[in-house]
């Protein structure tokens, strides 16, 4: 169901609860792409403290992605891991509401 | 867009035929190409179905590959709900003439924080467009975004952009909606598709259900505007119109003897014209199915096909009864001449009834059909649902150039009962039978109450069913109780009407 090369490249010494994968689909450099990515930058450095990776995916330039994450609103995040998989659409400018939406429990 | 040869064009609006017989008919030659039609109606109405149908169809049969955005349904959910109908959508998707993809829109998977557009969907359906180079989509159901996002109007603004871009493109393109309560869509779809809306309805009434199929609106075209029964089966959706728009069948002159020599006399002793429908009304016991079977006897003894709908008797009674009035059937059934094909009026819907009759006629090819009695018919479903489905069906043998004889129960002292009535129009020739007590002495007789474009008696013929069968004496003078104008005298006086006429005149002189 989902591309495997997103797994495939995890470093294979992380812990899989403790290390957030976040990819994010964008469609061109639109305000509320470049928006979102400023948002979520901002929420990964206050809630994760380093432990994620973010993934821009511009579905102009591959748009054969969109299936598989099952992506019709742009933009959308996506929660990789930790399982399960969560989405966020929007361009995560209501904080409180993608920390929630993600689960994001600060790791402290 | 402006264009640098600017001129008028009188162009009739181009057409994407659907495949679906009788919908490319009434919708005068297909859905309108480039443009977007919406399909509305209940769960259960054959939206999804009409929608796969003009994709597969477009693909198979006039070379336009399609893609469908499901909402609804997976892939592989998909190509085995079509399978049924003999479509192998991963022999089309191989082919590159289908592209189906699932679109999901779970709420309880997602959450909203912000802005956002449908960005997304538009960037799949036109990658999917772009890889096999698709001329027609399908968005089914489009609704389904309506649960999953919450932001009403971001959406509405996003389905006219995406309905605008179908049309942009050239992409011939159905929709379907979720029947609303007061509107024709749950949200109101209709709104934003122009050109072209098809109402889809499944109605039970009294425990039986039909299919019925209209075109709302149809910008540009002439349109059938009735409701039009339709059938799922097998093969898929039909339509079957309940006026064919051209009266095209060939009239034959050849004419098929009834299997009674004197009724035979009473029209020029020739019989019915072949692929004339017969309509036999009479009371309870005046002899219409013996009329009937010894109709079906002379056409399996000319070795031809007879096919003989029976509501209101088994086959084995009707052999049974028959053959104690010297009318052997049996015989015809063994050689495989006559089919019986026996059910309760009640028992499917009257669409089931008519696709049952299309199936038979269409495997076993018979030159006479009849069907005895249409009354149940009528009981079941209204006067409006059985003339349309006996016009249909009339039309059908017409254009086949069978023969029909349809008999029906009408109730003493209420001849012109409104059944025979109502469907009379449809019949070539009407045959009257009844019980009459002139003089004390009762009898059945026989009339003609019309036959259309040929010479017949308008007398009153005594009817006897002996071991013989029916035999038909005349009656004395005097008693005819009957005398009305046929046809034949009706249409010269028409004629004479229209003769004022600028070039006619001179002739009326």
């Amino acid at each position: 169901m989902k591309k495997s090369s997103a797994s495939k490249r995890l470093p294979a010494k992380s812990n899989k609860r403790d290390f957030w994968r976040l990819r994010l689909y964008i469609a061109g450099q639109t305000p509320n792409s470049i928006a979102a990515l400023v948002n979520l930058k901002k929420i990964c450095k206050d809630e994760l403290r380093g432990k994620y990776r973010i993934e821009v995916v511009d579905l102009l330039k591959k748009p054969q992605l969109a299936k598989g994450d099952q992506i019709v609103a742009i933009p959308t995040l996506v929660r990789r891991l930790p399982p399960p998989v969560k989405k966020i659409i929007g361009n995560l400018s209501k904080t409180e509401s993608v920390v929630v939406g993600l689960d994001l429990q600060p790791v402290r | 867009m402006p264009r640098a040869k600017p001129k008028v064009v009188h162009r009739s609006l181009a057409k994407a035929p659907t495949g679906i017989q009788g919908l490319d008919e009434v919708a005068g030659g297909g859905l309108p190409k480039g443009r977007v039609t919406l399909v509305c109606g209940g769960a259960g109405s054959g939206k999804s179905l009409l929608a796969m149908e003009f994709l597969v169809h477009g693909a198979v049969r006039y070379g336009e590959p399609g893609v469908c955005m499901d909402f609804e349904e997976t892939e592989a959910k998909l190509a085995a709900n079509v399978a049924s109908l003999g479509f192998d959508l991963r022999e089309l998707t191989k082919r590159k003439k289908l592209l189906v993809d699932y679109v999901s829109v779970e709420r309880s998977q997602s959450a909203e924080s912000g802005e956002y557009n449908l960005e997304g969907l538009f960037i799949r359906l036109a990658h999917a467009v772009k890889t096999i180079k698709a001329k027609r989509v399908v968005l089914d159901s489009i609704e389904a975004l309506f649960s999953g996002l919450t932001d009403s109007t971001l959406l509405r603004a996003e389905l006219r952009r995406l309905f605008q871009w179908l049309e942009d493109h050239k992409l011939t393109a159905v929709v379907t909606g979720e029947a609303g309560e007061r509107t024709l869509t749950r949200h109101g779809l209709e709104e934003y598709v122009a050109d072209c809306v098809i109402a889809l309805d499944h109605r039970v009434t009294e425990q039986i259900s039909t299919r019925r199929l209209r075109i709302v609106k149809y910008r540009g075209t002439s349109h059938g505007t009735d409701e039009y029964p339709f059938l799922i089966d097998r093969e898929g959706i039909s339509v079957v119109p309940i006026t064919s728009l051209a009266l095209a069948h060939k009239a034959s002159t050849g004419r098929v003897s009834t299997g009674i020599s004197a009724l035979d006399g009473m029209m020029a002793g020739k019989g019915f014209f072949r692929g004339s429908s017969v309509l036999v009304t009479g009371t309870a016991g005046t002899g219409k199915s013996t009329l009937a079977a010894s109709f079906a006897n002379a056409t399996c003894a000319r070795g031809e096909v007879c096919l003989y709908f029976a509501f209101e008797e088994s086959p084995s009674q009707i052999l049974r009864n028959m053959g104690s009035v010297g009318i052997a059937l049996e015989p015809w059934v063994k050689r495989r001449l006559l089919h019986f094909h026996a059910m309760r009026p009640t028992s499917i819907g009257l669409e089931g009834h008519l696709a049952a009759i299309h199936k038979m006629v269409a495997r076993l090819r018979p030159t006479v059909v009849i069907v005895d009695p249409i009354t149940n018919l009528v009981s079941t479903s209204g006067i409006y649902g059985a003339k349309s489905m006996l016009m249909r069906l009339v039309d059908f043998l017409k254009v086949e150039q069978i023969t029909s004889m349809f008999t029906s129960l009408t109730f003493a002292g209420d001849p012109q009962e409104r059944t025979a009535a109502a469907v009379s129009s449809l019949m070539d020739t009407w045959i009257v039978l009844r019980d009459s007590k002139p003089n004390g002495r009762p009898r059945r007789e026989l009339h003609f109450l019309k036959s259309r474009g040929m010479a017949h008696s308008r007398e009153v013929r005594e009817l006897t069913v002996s071991g013989h069968g029916i035999e038909l004496r005349i009656v004395p003078r005097g008693h005819a109780p009957v005398a009305r104008l046929s046809q034949a005298q009706v249409q010269p006086r028409q004629r004479s009407s229209k003769a004022g006429h600028p070039d006619r005149t001179s002739s009326t002189a």
